[in-house]
């Protein structure tokens, strides 16, 4: 190891060593009465402001994966690449009114996850059940992903072998399992400000180096011209506009039905903490941009992205950039930003997963007399199984699986739209109708994956999310993004679905939750558990 | 930006007053439209679709896109400030 790599690694090892004190320490912050409540542990009591709110759902939604792999994106196809920006202008307006509804239904009932709802909501435990699995399955690869963004830094500093990654994660767990949600919320104040600190210093310090923005545009756009693929270059072009646009609506439509969002949603302690959140979170779109752009300073720098098993992996083009550019202890001081950036979400999301077993699966099936003891204690558990899953999903399997995966699991996640976000504005699908989506948008989502080749890859399935019109037999160039024609897939069967069962007054569930619980607000009363749920079915 | 985060920073404040009965609430406000305007503009990839004019070295495509994120801070901050309940209390 050179000396340059040491002095890295040990800002790295020092950063991370201060954050995971941070992380044990997190459990006696705003210490509650008790920790043995998933209130508490899952969801920091309710009690989060807009300040830690901020950071949370920061820390949460932009993760090191995304500062990774956006930008190598970029640095491989170009203004493609750029949709994560878009994506995230749109996705807080387009969510605004919804989570506030989504909060106040969710504080007078107790719901922890999001399936919890659609249980209260549609009467049925089966639909819930589909949902929190959709969500686990979506989530889990997410997890996986996060060692990826770790794992690429890793490289950079020319450390090899997987003992690093199984010790990160083995301290993440420990302290995700004493602390709970407080963990992450603390955690994410550091990771957030080392994000930030790294943006600022190399959109000023790196341009200035490589001869100006002009310069950098400029090598991207030589780059691109020279290689045969007729989609890559600085701008979008007239095949895929469209599938531009289409992958920013529908991730903006996916990001809060991702059960770690909603978990950093309900974890807000008033509707004006989600509202002021919703005006004040594009700042880290911001700082999203930006990082992606530094696939662009990669081009211009000629970097050239590290080989695994003959393979070029692109998500090391940003950790070489850094190891390039910057003097070797701030190279570190990035690293450290992207593995810690790593930490937060991989702990909201196993978090997450965990809820979603113990509340719609263990109670539901399993213990329906389950106290709030022993939920928590389940939901701990089940974290630390989460992620051991995580750990082995990487190590032991091709991490290609678990890019594979994620891709699936954003076009799966969607498929829930329809009982989650729809059925907190309206009320008037059938239970049935909407399972009959489910299966019709999941089976269409995974039919024209299965279908999409990589010609960069040399894969024959699951290459991409770019459903090409030509597949249908449409004399059409365009590519347009497979989670949105799935979704139309869903929502065209569950109409039709619904309206053929209230025609035929086939019996559908009992709604638990009243108009008034979407308003409701901080201080309002809560109904005690499951007592409207049992009134609903006794109706 | 002062006044953004002003709000944004602004902590503590009465407790909400127990739970009186109030009237039937709502989220219904003609403010609300203004949300339509950052989910919509952003995806009209034809408008943005340009090299120039450039700003700052930035071709259009770039810093159009990233001054979306201005227009769209700005709706949800009216519309939240326009929309803010008369609670007796202002928020955390």
């Amino acid at each position: 190891m050179s000396s340059r790599h040491l002095t890295e690694l040990i800002v790295f090892i020092i950063l991370f060593v201060l954050v995971s004190a941070l992380g044990f320490v997190a459990a006696r912050w705003r210490r509650p009465d008790t920790m043995h409540t998933l209130d508490e542990w899952g969801l920091g009591g309710r009690s989060f402001g807009s300040w830690i709110t901020w950071f949370l759902i920061g820390g949460d939604l932009y993760t090191a994966y995304t500062f990774v792999a956006v930008p190598a994106l970029i640095f491989g196809a170009g203004a493609a690449g750029f949709y994560a920006v878009p994506y995230t202008v749109v996705v807080y307006p387009l969510v605004f009114l919804v989570l506030i509804r989504l909060w106040s239904v969710s504080h007078v009932h107790g719901f922890v996850t999001p399936a919890d709802f659609v249980r209260a909501r549609f009467g049925s435990p089966l639909l819930a059940l589909l949902i929190a699995i959709t969500g686990i399955v979506a989530t889990m690869p997410y997890i996986a992903l996060q060692l990826v963004g770790i794992q690429a830094t890793l490289k950079a500093m020319g450390v090899t072998g997987h003992w690093p990654i199984v010790i990160a994660f083995a301290i993440l767990a420990a302290y995700t399992y004493q602390s709970g949600l407080r963990a992450p919320a603390l955690i994410a104040f550091i990771k957030d400000a080392l994000i930030y600190l790294m943006i600022i210093v190399a959109v000023l310090y790196i341009p200035h180096k490589l001869g100006g923005w002009h310069h950098i545009f400029g090598a991207a756009q030589t780059k691109f011209d020279k290689t045969p693929a007729p989609a890559d270059g600085t701008l979008l072009n007239a095949n895929n506009q469209l599938n531009y646009a289409m992958l920013a609506l529908g991730s903006a439509l996916a990001l809060f039905l991702y059960p770690h969002s909603v978990t950093g949603v309900l974890a807000s302690k008033n509707r004006n903490v989600i509202k002021r959140n919703m005006a004040a979170l594009p700042a880290y779109s911001f700082v999203l941009g930006l990082i992606a752009l530094l696939g662009y300073m990669a081009i211009a720098a000629g970097i050239k992205p590290l080989t695994a098993n003959g393979k070029a992996d692109g998500n090391t083009v940003v950790p070489l950039l850094f190891d390039h550019m910057f003097p070797s202890w701030f190279a570190g001081v990035a690293y450290a930003a992207v593995g810690i950036g790593a930490l937060v979400p991989a702990a909201i999301m196993s978090i997450a997963a965990a809820n979603l077993f113990t509340r719609n699966i263990y109670r539901e099936y399993f213990r329906k007399d389950a106290t709030e003891r022993e939920e928590a204690t389940v939901s701990k558990l089940v974290s630390l199984v989460v992620k051991v899953g995580a750990v082995a999903c990487i190590l032991l399997l091709d991490p290609q699986f678990s890019i594979d995966l994620q891709l699936i699991g954003g076009v799966i996640i969607l498929q829930t739209l329809p009982s989650v976000g729809l059925g907190l504005l309206t009320r008037w699908f059938h239970r049935d109708g909407l399972m009959a989506g489910w299966v019709a948008g999941l089976a269409a989502g995974l039919w024209m994956l299965y279908r999409i080749p990589n010609a960069a890859t040399h894969k024959a399935h699951f290459g991409g999310s770019a459903y090409p019109l030509s597949d249908l037999g449409f004399d059409s160039k365009l590519t347009v993004y497979v989670g949105m024609l799935a979704l139309l897939v869903n929502l065209v069967v569950a109409v039709v679905a619904t309206i053929v069962l209230k025609a035929v007054k086939a019996a559908d569930g009992v709604d638990a939750t009243r108009t008034d619980d979407y308003y409701a607000d901080e201080g309002d009363p809560k109904v005690a558990a499951g007592s409207r749920e049992i009134e609903a079915e006794l109706a | 930006m002062d006044s953004l985060m002003a709000y944004l920073t602004h902590q503590g404040g009465p407790p909400l007053a127990e739970s009186t009965p109030r009237p039937r609430r709502g989220d219904r406000s003609p403010w609300n439209w203004l949300l339509v305007l950052p989910v919509v503009v952003p995806l009209l990839t034809f408008v943005f679709n340009e090299d120039k004019p450039r700003l700052a070295g930035f071709p259009f495509f770039y810093w159009a896109q990233l001054a979306f994120i201005i227009l769209g801070v700005a709706s949800t901050t009216v519309v939240y400030l326009m929309t803010r309940r008369d609670t007796g209390s202002k928020g955390d």
